[in-house]
């Protein structure tokens, strides 16, 4: 269902039409109000707050659709949000949020970093009498968000959108929403259960669901490079004849081979509640190296019509750097490894 | 009725469960415990003690050691659960499976899916049993990524075959009792005149010459063949049917070399823990070599998604039914990182791990040097990565072949 809706309702020109728009929030509220129609904004909340609880799995398999497309939609951003409050909240603050983040009528999003770099143990935004003050870094969808869930000094906070909160757009090379988010004495309601390790917890989600968007997008420029080859003619052959690309391609689809199962491990342990800490470590890490490399052969297989901007193959590359930063790159996400192997 | 029906088959579930575990306090001795199969692949030549014998021949009968084979042909005629509750419990008890090699892991499947009923009553039990080891008579000196290009020639003599020609590579060939074979039987068609036939080492005409190879051991060898007489019964399938047949059997032997379990018992302890006991860690318990310790993470993230492409890959084979293409994929990433962590084990150990004899050295220090070195073999044989490329490319990916 998610791919056909994908591929018919939500092509590649939508988020061109997105993009044209040039409208900050950067999605169609139509298109999400769709996906909230057939529950997907709800995948992994429980019943009892007006969602499926259809499992990380499902959630992972709609975000890889919508990767494929490049579908522009705050749903990884408010998959995110929504499971910190299922991980921290109080009986009345899943109560009050929950129903809302899956029926699509709230929009939520996480805001941790404070740098243009991943790293939850930088916090400085701090809460005194219930306010927060702080600057967050390049939160993803801030433009369209009504609620943000931020990490201060000693956990996280739950923030609405209003007084005290105020946005800098960061205009990045995917043409999405990011904005520093300054909260200066917001009001602020602290998650307070899910235990010490809650920020990490939920960063785990992130890192996990990102993956999934990215292996989306890695499947879609491996199949659209080997269609490419398939058709081009140099020399009187297609270029798919010559071994020099057959084995480049050979290359790419056992990475993609190792990238979805690394992603699909990280969905599974969140289902399964075991070993999601190196789980979503290695998904993410394996997402990062193996959506790099397909990203840039996907230009590079192109020849220079890739280097278009008539052609879609840029969008994913442009794309896959800003994910490959967010919420741990490659250097952060092997230090994290070898810190939970013990080494 | 759905829920009548499940806590029955969990019940029939323990209940194998249970004669598993006492079939194991009953047949496998405690001398044995968390010892490895002789048998299995090149490792060397049986020398089986009476108590090994007694276990293999206790498994054997049961048919445990090959569980999802037909019981009519001595397999263990379990379903996949049953088979996975025996291989948990042998794996609590440090029981090892004492029925291998490649009459297991590559001709069993093959015949069973191509044999004739003779041939398999004659041949399966055997392996089931692992009384007999068999042997692949694959690559000659002119055919080795192209194997197709093989020249054995047997040649058709009424009720037998006059088989005459040179295999090369015979892994553990000093040591079988059979060789599963792709021969020469029409000159004229390269790929249609190869056929797939069984011969009996101890034959007249047979002679095996062993391989010294750069790890300095001897699992290769050469394999000649002068006049041998091969019964026409010993062919599999149809004559011509050879490289269809053959080419089966290569899946079998991709998917195991690969075999994510198989490596990951190869593979032993994590590079970390073995870096910090040779080099020096900081005063937050980690390695001191910032660069080696990004490294070793790099290679164990990649390992540990190996490890789930393998399980992706085994669940996958088994929903369709057999092997699959994707055992390419597994084979050539499988070796690769074998390669990649047996040179990151010696850059971890510096020239300690790099001894060749002597007492400086540790068993295991001197085991991982000859498998580095007996590893370089793993992505030049069973097809090499190359080969394995342009099947990827071709088969499955159906790019073209270069006009």
């Amino acid at each position: 269902m998610a791919r056909d809706w994908a591929s018919n309702e939500s092509p590649v020109t939508e988020f061109r039409k997105v993009r044209a728009s040039g409208a900050e929030e950067a999605f169609d509220r139509n298109a999400y109000g769709k996906m909230a129609e057939m529950g997907w904004t709800g995948v992994i909340v429980p019943q009892e707050h007006g969602g499926s609880d259809f499992g990380w799995l499902s959630a992972g398999l709609v975000i890889e659709e919508l990767g494929k497309t490049l579908t522009a939609s705050p749903l990884v951003a408010n998959t995110i949000a929504a499971s910190a409050i299922i991980l921290g909240g109080s009986d009345e603050q899943k109560a009050k949020y929950l129903p809302k983040l899956a029926s699509g009528e709230m929009i939520g999003t996480l805001a941790v970093d404070e740098s243009a770099h991943h790293d939850p143990a930088k916090v400085a935004t701090s809460v005194a009498g219930g306010k927060l003050s702080g600057t967050k870094a390049f939160v993803h969808e801030a433009h369209g968000a009504d609620l943000f869930v931020v990490a201060a000094d000693d956990g996280l906070y739950l923030v609405e959108k209003g007084d005290g909160v105020s946005l800098t757009t960061r205009k990045l090379t995917d043409q999405r929403s990011h904005a520093d988010v300054t909260f200066d004495g917001a009001a602020a309601e602290k998650l307070e259960s899910g235990g010490d390790s809650l920020v990490d917890d939920v960063l785990d989600r992130a890192r996990i669901l990102t993956a999934a968007e990215m292996l989306g997008m890695a499947q879609h420029v491996f199949d659209t490079t080997l269609d490419y080859l398939k058709q081009r003619v140099q020399f009187n052959q297609v270029l798919a004849t010559f071994q020099a690309l057959q084995h480049r391609m050979a290359d790419l689809f056992a990475d993609l081979a190792q990238m979805r199962s690394a992603v699909e491990g990280g969905l599974q342990a969140l289902d399964s509640g075991f070993g999601i800490d190196r789980a979503a470590t290695i998904a993410k890490a394996e997402a990062n190296r193996v959506l790099h490399f397909i990203s840039s052969q996907g230009i590079q297989l192109h020849g220079g019509i890739g280097m278009t901007d008539e052609f879609d193959v840029g969008f994913y590359l442009k794309r896959a750097r800003v994910l490959e930063a967010s919420w741990g790159s490659s250097s952060y996400l092997k230090n994290r490894f070898a810190a939970l192997s013990g080494y | 009725m759905a829920t009548q029906l499940e806590p029955e088959a969990a019940s029939d579930e323990d209940a194998f469960r249970a004669e598993v575990q006492a079939f194991l306090a009953q047949n496998f001795p405690a001398e044995l415990k968390g010892k490895g199969n002789l048998l299995a692949g090149v490792e060397g030549p049986t020398a089986e003690s009476p108590t090994q014998k007694a276990w293999r021949e206790a498994v054997g009968a049961r048919g445990w050691g090959t569980p999802t084979w037909p019981s009519e042909y001595g397999g263990g005629g379990l379903t996949k659960k049953q088979a996975r509750i025996v291989e948990q419990e042998f794996a609590k008890a440090g029981a090892y499976n004492p029925i291998g090699g490649m009459g297991v892991m590559m001709f069993g499947p093959t015949l069973l899916e191509y044999g004739s009923e003779e041939q398999k009553h004659e041949h399966i039990p055997p392996i089931c049993r692992g009384e007999i080891r068999w042997c692949q008579g694959y690559s000659e000196p002119n055919a080795g990524s192209d194997l197709a290009n093989l020249q054995t020639f047997a040649e058709d003599k009424g009720d037998h075959y006059l088989v005459n020609g040179q295999k090369t590579w015979t892994s553990g060939g000093q040591w079988a009792d059979k060789c599963f074979a792709i021969v020469r039987t029409d000159k004229s068609d390269k790929h249609n005149g190869i056929s797939f036939m069984l011969i009996d080492m101890t034959d007249p005409g047979v002679e095996v010459r062993p391989i010294t190879m750069i790890s300095g051991t001897s699992p290769f060898c050469e394999t000649f063949f002068t006049d041998v007489k091969v019964p026409k019964e010993n062919l599999v399938g149809e004559e011509g049917q050879g490289w269809t047949i053959g080419k089966r059997l290569l899946q079998h032997e991709r998917t195991n070399i690969s075999g994510g379990g198989a490596l990951a018992r190869m593979m032993g302890a994590s590079l970390g823990d073995l870096a910090k006991k040779y080099g020096e860690t900081n005063a937050d318990g980690e390695l001191a070599d910032a660069v080696l310790r990004d490294r070793i993470a790099d290679f164990e993230i990649r390992w540990n998604s190996f490890l789930l492409t393998a399980r992706r890959a085994m669940e996958e084979s088994k929903a369709q039914g057999g092997v699959s293409e994707i055992s390419s994929v597994l084979k050539k990433l499988g070796t690769k990182l074998a390669q990649e962590r047996a040179e990151m084990l010696i850059e971890i150990r510096g020239l300690q791990g790099l001894g060749w004899e002597g007492d400086g050295f540790s068993d295991s220090e001197l085991q991982a040097v000859r498998g580095w070195l007996f590893g370089k073999a793993s992505t030049i044989y069973g097809g090499s990565t190359e080969i394995q490329n342009n099947i990827i490319a071709k088969r499955v990916l159906g790019m073209l072949d270069h006009q």
